[in-house]
């Protein structure tokens, strides 16, 4: 399968205080086409962050990252902002975890799922747009999408605004989505749909997801491939059968250890 | 969003209130368009200075000219003051304070000095300045009194954007590529447009108020035409032998300032 996002030796750095402080150090992936790779690790453990800086979102200049993220020929740490966006929402897309505020409460949920056509693909027409925005929020779970189409942001819970999220971000057909814990604001049984979801959509749409959580379960669940991250650096990669059942590093050893289990 | 509805808006007073007042107001201002009982500018030496009749229902000025035709009138000149003074103001205010508030830096800290300086200025001295430049009459007034206006608008609409564009939802935006015009214009300005409907019903009271003030020092509309704060300053001689002449035109600015007033509050308790 081909590679379509390899990432090498990335780097990031803080330069807010006096002396700069590292978030990531040697951060390596390399995501095939259709592939699911899960990036887990504590908070601060800097897997947001590389994220992040995937999707092309950390330019404030406080900040400098070396190394290469190459997608599609480019690479997104030195190319133009022009290029980054046209990238961003379209082929890139990424999604947050907290479902409650990610929504403009103003605009109709129509409207904000079609956004990223509007802007990446002007030349679609209304009632086509339309179309493909009520049929994405059908393919994420939504059966009265007619209606949900008219709806504004409060009108909805959080699961149903984390599939509208999952509908606004896939409605480009993208490449890679990034999923920055979608599902820790949820509760339990919406987890599990939410990542039953993110399931077929890899499934039926062939989209590469990079899932990054601190649940174990969930990835274990989900992804093929595990990336162990602790304090900016990767201490164990492979496939998830393998790190889950024969973990070499301490790190990984703890937090698998640390799985709730029901013992009745 | 709340559905408009007569049932409501009759539950809150502040609105029900400024919605009669202004009517009121407007359909004063609008009859007026089509008919008043005299001619504004008409003047009869024989009905110099009457009082309250029902021939002329708010009394004649020192002129002979009917005074409720001038306060039709004169309202009208105002309002559309007001009005052109609001869009100038509000409109500028607004495009400024977005740009400010959104790409801020060095831009943001030029343009709030240049703002700082002209809040330093009282606006009617403002205002008078720039008429005093430019010449005595209402489009001078307008673009003066919009001038003033500006710093407040900017100021507003600067801390409104700030607070909005760390929202998740703009960072959301963002990252589907939402360039920087549509992202003030489309996503961000829709988020507050509650406050700026307040803030220009309460500009529009301070707006009355100042072409008020101004047309009562005199660079406002010319006479013969009437604008309220014009009719003030012509009926302060009389205030003691007719009090009936500086009293309507004073209580119509009452009503106007009454009414934008209790239209803002109602909006804001809305929202």
């Amino acid at each position: 399968m081909g590679i379509i996002l390899d990432v090498t030796d990335l780097h990031i750095e803080f330069h807010d205080h006096d002396a700069p402080e590292t978030a990531v150090e040697d951060f390596d992936l390399m995501l095939a086409k259709g592939e699911i790779v899960g990036i887990v690790g504590e908070s601060g453990s800097g897997k947001s962050m590389s994220a992040l800086a995937i999707a092309g979102l950390l330019n404030r200049h406080a900040i400098s990252k070396t190394g290469k993220i190459m997608f599609q020929g480019q690479d997104l740490l030195t190319c133009d902002r022009k290029t980054l966006r046209s990238f961003q929402g379209d082929e890139i897309s990424i999604i947050f975890q907290e479902p409650m505020t990610s929504l403009n409460p103003v605009k109709r949920i129509g409207w904000q799922v079609e956004e990223p056509l509007k802007i990446h693909h002007p030349e679609i027409k209304k009632a086509e747009r339309k179309k493909r925005a009520i049929e994405m929020l059908h393919a994420v779970g939504l059966d009265n999408a007619e209606d949900v189409y008219y709806m504004y942001p409060h009108e909805l819970s959080g699961g149903m605004r984390q599939r509208v999220m999952i509908a606004s971000a896939m409605i480009g057909n993208p490449q890679i989505l990034i999923a920055d814990e979608p599902t820790t604001a949820l509760d339990v049984t919406v987890q599990a749909q939410i990542v039953e979801l993110l399931k077929t959509l890899n499934r039926e749409m062939g989209t590469s997801i990079i899932f990054i959580s601190h649940d174990l379960s969930l990835v274990s669940q989900l992804c093929e491939r595990v990336i162990v991250m602790q304090k900016g650096n990767i201490v164990e990669s492979g496939y998830t059968k393998d790190v889950f059942t024969h973990p070499i590093d301490s790190y990984t050893k703890k937090l698998i250890a640390a799985i709730p289990k029901i013992d009745l | 969003m709340k559905k408009i509805s007569f049932k409501k808006i009759i539950k809150d007073p502040y609105l029900a209130i400024g919605i009669l007042i202004m009517g009121l107001v407007l359909l004063m201002i609008i009859v007026g368009f089509f008919w008043t009982p005299y001619d504004p500018t008409k003047m009869s030496a024989s009905e110099k200075l009457q009082g309250i009749s029902l021939r002329h229902i708010m009394g004649t000025d020192n002129m002979g000219r009917d005074v409720f035709s001038r306060v039709m009138y004169g309202s009208r000149v105002t309002l559309l003051i007001a009005m052109g003074t609001i869009i100038i103001g509000a409109g500028l205010g607004t495009i400024i304070g977005a740009v400010t508030g959104y790409y801020g830096g060095v831009i943001d800290e030029v343009a709030m000095r240049i703002i700082d300086a002209l809040f330093a200025f009282p606006s009617i001295l403002l205002a008078l300045v720039i008429v005093s430049v430019f010449g005595v009459g209402w489009m001078q007034l307008v673009v003066s009194l919009g001038i003033a206006f500006v710093p407040s608008f900017a100021r507003i609409v600067r801390g409104e954007v700030l607070r909005c564009k760390d929202m998740d939802y703009i960072q959301n935006a963002r990252l589907q590529g939402v360039g920087s015009l549509r992202m003030i214009f489309v996503h961000i300005l829709p988020n507050i447009k509650g406050v700026l409907a307040s803030s220009i019903l309460i500009g529009f009271n301070n707006a009355v108020l100042a072409e008020a003030g101004l047309s009562y020092l005199g660079v406002g509309s010319q006479p013969p035409y009437a604008s309220l704060g014009r009719m003030l300053s012509d009926a302060q001689q009389y205030m003691f032998t007719r009090p009936s002449y500086v009293m309507c035109p004073g209580i119509v600015i009452v009503l106007m300032v009454l009414g934008f007033a209790f239209l803002g509050e109602g909006i804001k308790r809305w929202e």
